[in-house]
């Protein structure tokens, strides 16, 4: 009976404790956001590097997918969202009526969603059509050495071997950027498939998050999926080349990306929400797509506002700056002024 | 034929010692004071470490302990020493019931009855936790008291004590060896369990501000680590995947201390 | 110290109320009070769980009634959802994985009681119940890391060639498979088939294994014959408990299964389990779609239950022969 009492005294005291240490620092404002897995590692950094410059403010950020950061921003259970899929107009009304105001959008960084895959003997330099893609995908398109692959890489030796297609298990930007892409490209898939960070993908393995697919896709000879390019460089995974809209066989990497950003920048619409995929431009990287945070209109918290309003102009000023050594596009100069602007509507 | 159970034998334990190696070999190689002292670092700077998630997961047990024990314990007693009523029968089926809810299930359930209302955190995570500790408290409460002799009980009665000052003073200290050893293998069990924290608990990447802000927890950080692109995150996966079986091993190990000095159940 | 509690029943029910207020001082009636409140806390927060489960998956049963669980198509964008293909990934993988381990559980119970001095019988199963403890996300990156290259290597292409007769082990093998998640899940719930058979084993006396061996049976037929079917029931209730515990894993599968809706005959083939499916999706689910997670949640718990009270006739049954438990 009494040492019943002591280890319930000891677990409270670890708990007092603990709530102690934390409550150390409860004269900090912390703010906390959820979403989307591709850019995490620079929000991570950022947050980071902020923190160290505003000792006041913790910005506490959770990567669970873009969907799910819709949803929990949505929901209330998070001061902000992150998404590299922009709401639906559905979506931004849910969360209209449900909290009386609107979302806003605000781009960070840009990236792209490129097809990797794992062939023996062939590294880089794969080219491929966006009819070949929506092909393989729809499972249409088996082997490898179908015409529509073998056409635009007469040099490659291109195996008689089935293609183990592999996608996204969970609700997933890059998902959204990627099947955008397609039904962009093939009738077919905007009508079979569409787009959406959930579709109901004809055929392939699900592997959950962008690593669960770099990692599947490694491990399977003869596979192909689409992944963020910072996990393509980071897991020494091939990538190929896509062709854009102008006709050229582009290379994924961080000035294609700047370019397909660019040619958005000027017909950027006043929320933000633009769709960069199949972007005009002989440079242009055609399956590109902005990263966004999902800001509330309006925050309680004139506090947490205030921090959140400093955060956006730090990132806009100085965050950019390190985009690139972490593999990311940053944003075109028009894209910021504008969005310096927007910061203003944040009340 | 019996030398292949011996094979069998071999396999089973040999499964451990793999695991336990290869996460050794991953992480338990760049465990450093850094570790178990500093908060975790954005990916390309070193010396980043664990220990709000440490300090998080031991948040999130402590409350799950102070709500799965005391349910599980009282309802455990009820179950042996005033197992005569009807509602006996109840209460045992409800709580085989509730043992059989799978472990995503708890945190969905917690997710639309707690989260909604406060928020993630180590409050909706000791809840959900809590409640998968509770069926298991009270199998293991009620076996060990039933496991105490009859002869114990009368003698006391027999002396004059009234029920409840019995149940209180010769039958629970005689079975608590048992009890708690059995609430620690509860607690290395439920320190494991990822699915309702992933829906509940949230995560941070500083220390925790109160029960209803999302705290880091190992078993979460694991999840999120390993699935980034970074190397050096994966790192951090595997050490704290090691430091966390070392310490559900080590409460174990505790616990089966303990037992081996008290009563033995009967086999 | 005698309390009260003798009262005759033919008084007053003002009487009633007295006596009863009497022996609630003397804390008799306290103690239980306690004790019933904290069972019916119990009751109240199953009760609670189920009726949660059950209002917030009340469109999608409105929708689709019983196909729900027959339908194959599971579309978020056109709100069609069936659960069939999770149902069929989570029993296969869970009977695989028994399969696995209850001859390799039971043969290590019976090695552990029959066979082995007490002290390493003590040892290994000690080693064994720490295996339980092993948290499920490391068994995931186990299953990943370790398990996944040696099936690809040297487990599945001579299974293929030698059973290609079978529909089980054909087709392609990405890693990611049914076969994948029930070894892991095999691996995860064999502790507690040994653990518990084996204390069961070792209850059976000792004059029924001297009795065999006295009539001229070997040791082997001694305790395969007479020893195991004594235990009979309780080794069953290991299988049930252990069978519950892989219905519901969910992290260790949904990094080894391969996350895809299947239903074919082959175990080669990617599968999902129910499990997998909500913590895979839960996060970004609202609306119909969080209506039909929690329905397939809910329809895991049925299956929990149906298979506990399978378990606990069994047991009834075989119970009433005799054997220990």
């Amino acid at each position: 009976m009494y040492r019943k009492a002591i280890s319930y005294s000891v677990f409270n005291s670890i708990a007092v404790l603990t709530l102690a240490a934390g409550s150390a620092a409860t004269a900090q404002t912390l703010i906390n956001g959820a979403g989307a897995t591709f850019p995490a590692p620079i929000y991570q950094k950022w947050f980071s590097d902020f923190h160290k410059q505003h000792s006041d403010v913790e910005i506490n950020y959770q990567p669970k997918g873009s969907g799910a950061g819709i949803a929990a921003v949505t929901d209330g259970t998070v001061d902000f969202g992150a998404s590299d899929a922009p709401l639906s107009d559905a979506q931004l009304k849910t969360f209209q009526d449900k909290h009386g105001f609107p979302l806003l959008h605000f781009p960070t960084v840009a990236g792209a969603a490129v097809p990797s895959y794992n062939l023996p003997g062939i590294h880089s330099g794969l080219n491929f059509t966006g009819e070949a893609l929506a092909g393989i995908f729809l499972g249409k398109i088996t082997k490898w050495n179908d015409p529509a692959l073998t056409g635009p890489n007469p040099k490659m030796k291109l195996p008689d071997a089935d293609i183990v297609v592999v996608h996204r298990s969970d609700g997933s930007g890059t998902s959204y950027c990627f099947t955008d892409y397609l039904s962009k490209v093939s009738p077919e898939w905007k009508q079979k498939v569409g787009k959406s960070t959930s579709p109901n993908w004809p055929t392939g393995l699900g592997a959950p998050q962008n690593n669960g697919v770099a990692g599947q896709i490694k491990q399977t000879q003869y596979a192909i999926g689409y992944i963020e390019l910072i996990y393509a460089l980071n897991n020494d995974i091939a990538y190929g080349n896509v062709k854009n809209e102008a006709g050229t066989f582009v290379k994924p990497d961080l000035a294609s990306v700047t370019a397909a950003a660019a040619g958005a920048a000027k017909t950027m619409p006043a929320d933000f929400r633009v769709s960069i995929t199949n972007a005009p431009g002989k440079d242009a990287y055609p399956i590109a797509t902005f990263t966004w945070l999902l800001i509330p209109e309006q925050i309680k918290d004139a506090n947490k506002a205030k921090d959140i309003k400093e955060f956006l102009q730090w990132m806009l000023m100085t965050g950019q700056n390190d985009a690139q050594s972490l593999s990311y596009a940053r944003l075109p100069k028009e894209v910021v002024a504008k969005e310096e602007k927007a910061i203003a509507n944040i009340k | 034929m019996l030398f292949l159970t011996g094979v069998c034998t071999l396999i089973a334990v040999s499964v451990l010692f793999f695991i336990l190696g290869y996460l050794f070999q991953k992480g338990g190689r760049s465990l450093s004071w850094h570790f178990f002292t500093n908060l975790p670092a954005p990916t390309g700077e070193t010396g980043g470490g664990m220990a709000n998630a440490i300090l998080g997961s031991g948040q999130v047990l402590a409350l799950a302990t102070c709500i799965g024990v005391p349910i599980g314990f009282t309802a455990g007693v009820y179950l042996a020493e005033y197992s005569g009523a009807a509602f006996a029968s109840i209460v045992r089926f409800m709580t085989d019931l509730l043992n059989g809810v799978p472990s995503i299930v708890v945190g969905v359930v917690t997710y639309t009855l707690v989260v909604l209302k406060t928020g993630t955190g180590p409050l909706a995570g000791g809840i959900a936790l809590g409640i998968m500790m509770i069926p298991i408290a009270v199998r293991s409460t009620e076996e060990f008291l039933r496991a105490v002799p009859n002869s114990l009980r009368e003698g006391a009665m027999a002396l004059g004590a009234s029920h409840w000052k019995t149940i209180v003073t010769v039958v629970i200290p005689a079975a608590i060896r048992g009890i708690l050893s059995g609430m620690m293998l509860n607690l290395a069990r439920v320190a494991g369990e990822t699915a309702p924290l992933l829906l509940t608990a949230g995560l941070s990447m500083y220390w925790n501000h109160g029960w209803s802000q999302p705290v880091a927890t190992l078993p979460v950080m694991i999840y999120t680590d390993a699935i980034g692109p970074q190397q050096d995150l994966h790192q951090q996966a595997w050490a704290a995947g090691f430091v966390l079986l070392c310490l559900v091993l080590l409460v174990n190990v505790l616990a089966r201390t303990v037992i081996s000095r008290g009563i033995h159940k009967p086999r | 110290m005698v309390s009260s509690a003798t009262v005759a029943s033919g008084i007053r029910p003002q009487g009633r109320m007295l006596s009863y207020l009497s022996r609630l001082k003397t804390g008799d009636e306290i103690a239980r009070l306690i004790a019933l409140t904290a069972a019916s806390a119990i009751v109240a927060i199953t009760l609670l769980l189920v009726w949660n489960l059950w209002t917030v998956s009340a469109p999608t049963r409105a929708k689709f009634g019983w196909s729900f669980l027959l339908a194959r198509i599971w579309d978020t964008n056109t709100d069609q959802y069936g659960a069939l293909p999770y149902i069929y990934g989570t029993t296969l993988t869970s009977l695989l994985a028994l399969v696995i381990a209850i001859p390799l559980g039971v043969g290590a119970a019976i090695f552990l009681a029959e066979l082995a001095p007490p002290r390493i019988s003590d040892a290994f199963t000690f080693l064994i119940e720490l295996l339980a403890a092993v948290p499920s996300v490391v068994f995931g990156l186990i299953g990943i890391f370790m398990l996944v290259p040696i099936l690809e290597s040297s487990v599945v292409p001579p299974l293929k060639k030698s059973l290609s007769f079978l529909p089980f082990f054909t087709g392609p093998f990405y890693g990611v498979s049914i076969f994948t998640a029930s070894i892991v899940l095999s691996l995860m719930i064999v502790p507690f088939i040994i653990s518990v058979s084996r204390e069961v084993l070792l209850a059976v006396p000792r004059d029924l294994r001297e009795a065999a061996l006295a009539v001229g049976a070997t040791k082997w037929e001694s305790t395969w014959q007479v020893v195991v079917p004594f235990a009979r029931s309780g080794i069953f209730g290991s299988i049930f408990l252990a069978l519950a515990r892989a219905l519901g894993e969910t992290m260790a599968v949904t990094m080894v299964i391969g996350n895809t809706p299947n239903i074919k005959a082959t175990l080669l083939a990617p599968g999902y389990s129910i499990a997998a499916k909500i913590a895979n999706e839960f996060g970004e689910a609202r609306g119909m779609v969080l209506s039909a997670l929690v329905e397939l949640g809910l329809v895991l718990f049925a299956l929990t239950i149906v298979i506990n009270g399978a378990a606990r006739l069994l047991i009834l049954m075989t119970t009433a022969k005799g054997t220990q438990q």
